[in-house]
């Protein structure tokens, strides 16, 4: 089975052998956090973000 | 090891050379140049040096055979006297604009004059590794890169070379750089209350560097790259800002793709396009006395509008790390030794 990919940048996202549905990681290409919707099969998805002005 | 010499070991891209050759595994910087300071230790010039050597600077005419010759001196120096360092040692790389052109013709149009020893310029291979990696394994020699040249080139290659931007349409490269880029001696420029927190245009149009751009992306097409070089409160650094128009509708992973197949495996360029926190972009800061540079991008898939980004150390990838790099190619190095330093925070 192919690893699950960033939603967002396409990138290979390696799921932990103890992750938990609904855990959040971040994409280490993009650094989109992304939750875990599901673990089988495994689902990702783009967490909620809160907007930010990041400094400016 | 083998023996290095350093002509013009003075100047700021003198003293980075000198610094990461001090640290390189295979090297042993045999002599250093500066007719302004012969007999003096080369920490007397370059205070970080301290404590790292008991070299002192010779006078040019006092030049031995070493190995490797770099010459990090005022544009024009080189042409002069190839002939003769060439006698001196095997593998030549010069960080000055002399041998960064292929073409005479090309050359005189962009320099206004003609080369002293045009017959050497296809002899160079020009000393950007991420571009010319198969071309400077175990050649003898090779050019510098000019630093908004380098900036410029790593910003536009990785959609360059997937052909996703078409050549006829201006191309505006917006460079905002540091006060190191132009060199040690001071000028009213430079004076610290005319140069310290400003935001000056300098070189809007017609920049030299130019004519490096279109020869580097020949190959893909003609490519209309002008520059426009704003100074900034800076010391070391180049941010690039490339201005193009791709066809709209695209998404993210269209650019990760082209990026990763450009970029991935090359040791000293990172994409850099995060989607939150402070550091989203390419930052010179986090790249000072690194061979680092940064690439990314900015797309607005309504109207296609898009910026391309590179942030490099001017003297570091931009010049002295490009070099080192390079020698350690035409060498059969490890393509990485003596540049590793990963730059300090914040």
């Amino acid at each position: 089975m192919s690893a699950p990919s960033c939603p967002e940048c396409g990138a290979e996202i390696l799921i932990p052998a103890n992750a938990m549905a609904h855990e959040l990681l971040p994409c280490p290409d993009c650094g989109t956090e992304l939750e875990i919707i599901s673990l089988n099969p495994v689902t990702l998805d783009r967490a909620p973000e809160v907007e930010e002005d990041w400094g400016e | 090891m083998i023996r290095v010499g350093i002509v013009g070991g003075s100047g700021y891209t003198g003293g980075e050379l000198l610094r990461l050759l001090l640290g390189h595994p295979e090297v042993e910087v045999t002599q250093a140049t500066s007719e302004s300071n012969i007999g003096k230790f080369y920490y007397q010039v370059h205070p970080h040096l301290r404590g790292r050597t008991q070299g002192r600077f010779i006078g040019r005419d006092a030049l031995q055979e070493c190995d490797v010759l770099i010459l990090a001196q005022p544009h024009g120096e080189a042409q002069k006297n190839i002939h003769r360092y060439a006698a001196l040692a095997q593998k030549i790389v010069d960080l000055s604009a002399d041998f960064r052109l292929q073409d005479a013709a090309t050359y005189r149009e962009a320099y206004g004059h003609d080369h002293a020893a045009p017959e050497w310029l296809g002899k160079f291979v020009y000393g950007l590794p991420e571009l010319y990696r198969e071309q400077l394994r175990g050649a003898n020699y090779a050019s510098g890169v000019g630093c908004n040249a380098t900036a410029s080139n790593l910003a536009l290659w990785a959609l360059v070379k997937a052909g996703m931007v078409t050549p006829n349409q201006p191309i505006i490269v917006d460079a905002k750089v540091g006060s190191s880029e132009a060199g040690r001696e001071p000028t009213d420029s430079s004076h610290h209350p005319a140069r310290s927190g400003i935001v000056r245009p300098f070189a809007l149009t017609g920049h030299r560097h130019e004519y490096e751009v279109r020869q580097t992306l020949a190959n893909c097409g003609d490519f209309d790259v002008r520059l426009s070089i704003t100074s900034v409160e800076l010391i070391r650094g180049v941010s690039a800002a490339v201005h193009l128009t791709l066809q709209p509708g695209m998404a993210d992973k269209d650019f990760w793709g082209p990026y990763r197949a450009a970029w991935n495996g090359q040791p000293f360029v990172r994409v850099v396009h995060e989607k939150s926190g402070l550091h989203r972009h390419p930052e010179p800061k986090l790249l000072a006395g690194t061979n680092y540079a940064d690439v990314g991008w900015e797309y607005d898939p309504h109207s296609g509008r898009t910026v391309l980004l590179c942030a490099i150390d001017n003297l570091g990838k931009g010049a002295a790390g490009s070099a080192v790099q390079s020698m350690n190619l035409m060498c059969g190095f490890e393509e990485t030794a003596g540049l590793t330093f990963g730059g300090i925070y914040p």
